[in-house]
């Protein structure tokens, strides 16, 4: 996604600003070092994992952390930091696709909405509270149910769950600048309204959906940990953080390990996207709230 | 609202419809021969059509009557009644604890902006957001019930029956959830404080010469309510179904459960009824939020 300026303005400099402000918050970039460290272990993570994902020793079982296991081995004598190494590629891609799918459906919603209005803009926002109104992990479980366990359909499920939230944030931005004198000019040449929503609208409302990007890969990853917890989302034999926690549950007490490091690994990314969140939020749009306040309201 | 809620209930009974599996046949198990499976399908209606199953179904819904459950033959109504003791327990539970960590650190926080204990709480708070809960329970089961034994690990008591042994199961579940919660409402309360802080009539109040816990106490708190008790609604609605996973770790027999075993036995009746208690659930506390405004703010009931 990128931010287009109108005319005139220096577009290099203001994303040159917007990356140094955040480059500046020690936080986020602290986030954004994290999160470079996963994507790289998404993309290498299974050629240079010390052992395969489901390679078993089972003489080595219930190992505790060493310099040969680092995390541990589980109960099948599976190597813990190969598999959350590799497991860091599944829950990326579920939370990059399923946000792709909340902004790809959110947005045009949310816009059309905004832009248009009346009787239609507002039975489109009802149908987004309905949604909404649904408590977000068991509407996910519900779409789980109809269309069978798995990483696609978890995808699908979140994307659905995160869907009204966008539609929000598109609507109320669209509201804000749809009768700025850029839009009125753009009809008054006889600009179509797809091209003044694409063209004029979508560049200046995009800052608010940016931000609201980062945080909810975070709110993602966390519910497809949950899905996967539940046995909902990826299956076996891939490794995900969810299903390691519910597979070594059982076990905690032996080997405390099992729990431990996948929980670390889901905290640690989510902490990413929040802070990268929140140091974007500076950046691009202070008067939107913080990624705590906004997941007060998202969460329900 | 009455819109809302028929809009609710219209698109839980087509989610439900939707899930794939035969509810009377998963129900049958070994059972199953085609007389007494026909029989079942009828005496639930489920041969009619599904526009008219709908208007049944919503129709005994107004009046209570939510169906009978295909698993245990038993009345959803009376299902759902009998989970609700340990839903309120847990949100209740979850909520105080977070009350009372968020209002005072959250006051603080903001009174004491730009603080060591300012920095702290943030930090804090940053990190109680992105914990996962259920991760969190279990690492409270194995600190605090299998290393330390102070707690039971998993199960419920009823409070009619034992009040202390319910705290004690309590304890974990209320503790895991509310800490999340806990986490949001304090920068929640931070802002709101912060911005009340801000005000003109802040100022009036320090040229008067009152103390700056006096005007904490009788301007700022009044007027920071506001954005707070939405917070703390949408909060509630939260923890009264969206719970699920920190029931399943702690055995936890609340509504959230209920519907997921539903799902799991392709329990239609009992789905339906307990999403639409949970998403009504949800409009209610909305509703009781704005009503809440309205004393708070009487600007609000002018508009």
């Amino acid at each position: 996604m990128t931010i287009e300026i109108l005319p005139g303005a220096p577009l290099r400099s203001r994303r040159a600003e917007v990356w140094s402000a955040v480059l500046a918050n020690r936080l986020a970039l602290g986030g954004l070092a994290v999160l470079a460290v996963l994507a790289l272990a998404a993309v290498v993570g299974p050629s240079v994992a010390p052992f395969g994902a489901n390679e078993q020793a089972i003489l080595d079982r219930f190992e505790g952390p060493s310099w040969r296991h680092w995390f541990g081995t589980d109960d099948l004598g599976r190597d813990v930091f190969s598999r959350v190494l590799i497991a860091a590629r599944g829950s990326l891609q579920v939370g990059v696709i399923s946000v792709g799918i909340a902004l790809g459906l959110g947005v045009p919603i949310g816009m059309v909405a905004g832009y248009y209005g009346g009787i239609a803009g507002s039975a489109l926002m009802r149908l987004m509270d309905i949604v909404f109104s649904f408590p977000a992990i068991l509407l996910a479980i519900a779409i789980v149910a109809v269309r069978g366990p798995g990483l696609t359909n978890a995808m699908i499920a979140i994307g659905i769950v995160y869907m009204p939230i966008f539609a929000r944030i598109a609507r109320g931005s669209v509201i804000a600048v749809r009768s700025e004198v850029y839009v009125r000019a753009a009809r008054s040449i006889g600009a179509t309204d797809g091209r003044i929503l694409r063209r004029h609208v979508l560049p200046n409302i995009v800052a608010p959906i940016i931000v609201q990007t980062s945080l909810s890969l975070a709110f993602a990853i966390l519910s497809e940990a949950a899905l996967s917890f539940l046995g909902l989302g990826v299956q076996p034999p891939q490794p995900s953080w969810g299903r390691m926690l519910a597979d070594g549950r059982g076990f905690i007490r032996q080997a405390p390990w099992l729990g431990i490091f996948p929980g670390l690994a889901i905290l640690g990314t989510v902490m990413s996207f929040n802070l990268v969140g929140d140091g974007l939020r500076d950046a691009l749009d202070p008067r939107q709230k913080s990624v705590i306040e906004s997941r007060g309201q998202e969460i329900a | 609202m009455a819109v809302a809620m028929l809009g609710v209930a219209t698109a839980v009974f087509t989610l439900v419809h939707l899930i794939p599996g035969d509810p009377v046949r998963k129900s049958l198990g070994t059972r199953f021969n085609q007389e007494l499976y026909d029989a079942k399908r009828a005496e639930a209606g489920l041969d009619r059509p599904l526009a008219e199953q709908f208007v049944r179904w919503l129709g005994g819904a107004v009046r209570g009557d939510l169906g009978v459950s295909f698993r245990s033959d038993r009345a959803v109504t009376g299902l759902v009644l009998e989970r609700l003791p340990a839903t309120l327990s847990l949100a209740g539970g979850a909520l105080a604890l977070a009350l009372v960590i968020a209002v005072p650190i959250g006051v603080l926080s903001a009174v004491r902006s730009g603080s060591k204990l300012d920095y702290a709480a943030t930090t804090a708070s940053q990190v109680g957001v992105s914990v996962p809960d259920f991760w969190a329970g279990i690492m409270y089961i194995l600190l605090f019930a299998l290393t330390l034994g102070w707690l039971p690990p998993s199960g419920y008591t009823s409070p009619f029956e034992d009040p202390v042994d319910w705290l004690r199961h309590l304890a974990l579940p209320a503790l895991t959830v509310g800490l999340v919660s806990g986490s949001i409402l304090t920068r929640f309360v931070r802002s709101a404080v912060l911005e009340a802080l801000n005000q003109d009539y802040v100022r009036t109040a320090t040229a008067k010469g009152l103390s700056r816990w006096q005007i904490v106490l009788r301007h700022v708190l009044p007027n920071a309510a506001i954005p707070i008790v939405t917070v703390v609604g949408l909060q509630l609605g939260f923890l009264l179904g969206g719970v699920v996973v920190v029931e399943v770790i702690f055995a936890w027999p609340g509504i959230g459960r209920l519907a997921l075993t539903a799902v799991q036995d392709r329990d239609y009746t009992v789905l339906q009824g307990s999403v639409l208690y949970l998403a009504l659930t949800f409009l209610v506390v909305n509703l009781l939020v704005d009503i809440a405004y309205a004393v708070l703010d009487p600007r609000a009931s002018l508009r």
